[in-house]
């Protein structure tokens, strides 16, 4: 059984009296462990999927079956269950709680799920130090480097042992050295703790790190080629 | 299932208000004075009432008092005489005759200078019988009250307020000491206990009281022999009061031989259901102040209201940040309430202490009396809990179904 699969979706956005469709019947089964690139050129939908893949948004038609389970019709609150278990977000723009600590950060998808102050500090201790922040647990974001920040922003999405990491541009805001770091450490969790990590990137270079790449244009899947 | 973390939310809340301290102060501070003023002026309400309620059990319960005169007819005032109307027979007969009364206390008495040694003092010189102190629950300190010998033999004794004996006496005993009144000399058998002032202002204790037998024939004598200026009476109980007012009219009607068609030369007036009246209407005034002072409060809430929204929409991107990592419906309406909740309580205890400490100036400065009651200080700080939950809930509710990718990229 795949990890996450999608089967015929579809996203309509109304603006006015025209209708867009973002995504066009888009059907594609992810293993776990897999790390795939999705690429396209802006506005071809690759950011629309990564949202419906995130559970932040819903298909306008098809399901959507994650670790087997149909989502693609779930509530709000039930949405926000699933993205807390079982996904991790990395954004290009950090998305870190300004004037709050390293720590509190990764603490917070915890802080959802229930857990006591003291089982969240040492949870979140150890998230941050697979990520080489060990140290670091009281910088607040704007004490830290950019690549620093990312790194915050992946023990965040660890800390809750999801099987999956999503990360839209995840080195879009970093230089070329700390961009390969970064994507060094997902190709780490990758080979080691065997998250599935699905990547919207732009850059070839970037992509190259990645066993599988979903080239998108006009909301469909064009390609789709594993390498190695 | 909703599993929300109390204390981490309220760490989120304290830091959320940390960071702008200018702003949840100024917005504290509508709810600061709203509280303070739904205190002080319940405390105000509160003492002026009470205040009655002394002053009615000063003056003794049930009482009634009997005035001569003052009746008109068609606009005609009857003729000369008809104000002294009233005689010591009358006060007996009351006595003697209505079932309903218990005591009766006549009165006649005027301005007088009292001398003791070389100090001298003018005063209030009263009257009256032993009732007028029974009635009213009045005890003399030291010494001893009248007794009917004094009174029927016309005794020239007397008892003296407590200002009297201040003024007049410094530091010896005047029990047993003799006071001149118009030049007649009084011996001095009792001291009043102090009764303070009456909240018209008067020093109820600035009195002398000497039989009223000795007031007819010594000091305020008139052409109608036995004649007094006013009389006490005291009903049974509070139920007894109106046949009390009954019974008295009728027989002094009959005494007076009043016919069918005349008016009374005499007025019966109900003191207690006067007080009582007022007393009720300074317990609405009480509301009224409250009722006033609460519209503040809701003025503070709304203040909150307007400061919780803001603080939604600056914080967009965090909404959408927690959202996106978990935070469920009631995850962000609860950190946006508490927040509101926080803002609401601290203002609410502030406002205690404000509302507590000027309702303290206002006693010292305007010597009105004010009194705090723990049922105010509950209601004004309860009530600011409502408002914070009821003010901060709509920017709650509003966070709460912010679109979780529109809010990450929010900028």
């Amino acid at each position: 059984m795949a990890l996450l699969e999608t089967q015929g979706i579809a996203k309509t956005y109304r603006l006015g009296d025209i209708a867009v469709n973002a995504l066009r019947d888009v059907s594609l089964s992810i293993g776990k462990g897999e790390f795939m690139a999705i690429m396209g050129p802006s506005g071809s939908g690759k950011s629309t999927f990564m949202n419906v893949l995130g559970c932040l948004d819903k298909p306008t038609e098809g399901r959507y079956m994650l670790e087997g389970v149909d989502v693609a019709h779930m509530s709000r609150d039930e949405l926000a269950t699933i993205r807390n278990k079982k996904l991790g977000f990395v954004f290009q723009g950090f998305n870190l709680l300004s004037r709050t600590s390293a720590l509190e950060n990764v603490e917070l998808p915890l802080l959802y799920d229930g857990l006591s102050a003291k089982e969240r500090r040492q949870r979140a201790a150890s998230a941050l130090a697979v990520v080489g922040l060990a140290g670091r647990e009281g910088h607040h974001p704007n004490q830290l480097s950019g690549g620093q920040q990312q790194r915050v922003a992946i023990a965040r999405a660890l800390v809750n042992s999801a099987p999956i990491i999503l990360a839209d541009e995840p080195t879009g805001n970093l230089d070329t050295r700390t961009s390969v770091e970064i994507m060094e450490l997902f190709v780490k969790l990758n080979e080691e703790s065997n998250i599935t990590i699905i990547l919207v990137t732009h850059e070839k270079d970037i992509a190259a790190f990645s066993r599988r790449r979903i080239f998108f244009r006009d909301g469909v899947v064009v390609s789709d080629e594993t390498v190695r | 299932m909703i599993m929300i973390n109390i204390p981490s939310t309220f760490k989120i809340s304290f830091r959320a208000l940390r960071v702008n301290k200018m702003r949840s102060a100024l917005t504290t501070l509508g709810i600061i004075i709203g509280v303070g003023a739904v205190i002080t002026m319940l405390a105000v309400g509160k003492g002026a009432s009470q205040k009655i309620s002394e002053f009615i059990s000063s003056i003794g319960s049930n009482i009634l008092m009997v005035f001569p005169g003052a009746t008109t007819a068609g606009g005609v005032r009857m003729g000369a005489g008809t104000q002294s109307t009233l005689t010591l027979g009358d006060a007996e007969a009351i006595q003697r005759e209505s079932p309903a009364v218990s005591d009766v206390a006549p009165v006649l008495g005027g301005v007088a200078q009292v001398v003791y040694g070389n100090q001298n003092w003018s005063t209030g010189v009263t009257g009256t019988t032993s009732a007028m102190f029974t009635g009213r629950d009045w005890q003399v300190a030291t010494g001893r009250q009248f007794n009917e010998q004094d009174v029927s033999s016309a005794a020239k004794v007397c008892l003296l307020g407590q200002t009297v004996v201040d003024n007049l006496f410094g530091g010896i005993d005047p029990v047993g000491q003799v006071v001149r009144i118009r030049n007649v000399p009084f011996v001095v058998i009792g001291v009043l206990e102090g009764k303070g002032q009456s909240p018209s202002g008067q020093d109820q204790d600035d009195v002398v009281y000497i039989p009223i037998t000795t007031a007819q024939k010594k000091l305020f004598g008139t052409a109608f022999p036995g004649m007094i200026r006013m009389m006490y009476v005291k009903a049974k109980s509070t139920e007894d009061l109106s046949s009390a007012e009954k019974q008295i009219n009728e027989l002094l009607r009959q005494r007076h031989h009043i016919g069918q068609k005349q008016d009374n030369d005499f007025t019966v007036r109900n003191l207690t259901q006067i007080l009582q009246a007022s007393e009720q209407s300074a317990k609405m005034m009480t509301l009224l102040l409250g009722a006033i002072a609460s519209v503040s409060l809701l003025v503070g809430g709304i203040g909150i209201m307007n400061i919780m929204l803001v603080s939604v929409t600056e914080r967009t991107r965090e909404i959408g940040i927690r959202m996106a990592v978990g935070a469920k419906t009631w995850d962000i309406r609860l950190q946006f309430i508490i927040e509101a909740l926080i803002l609401s309580m601290i203002g609410g205890v502030a406002g205690i202490v404000l509302g507590v400490s000027s309702s303290q100036i206002i006693s010292m400065i305007f010597g009105w009396p004010t009194i705090i009651s723990a049922v105010s200080i509950v209601l004004a700080f309860g009530f600011s809990g409502v408002v914070g939950i009821f003010f901060g809930f709509y920017p709650a509710y509003k966070a709460s179904l912010l679109d979780p990718i529109e809010a990450l990229r929010y900028e």
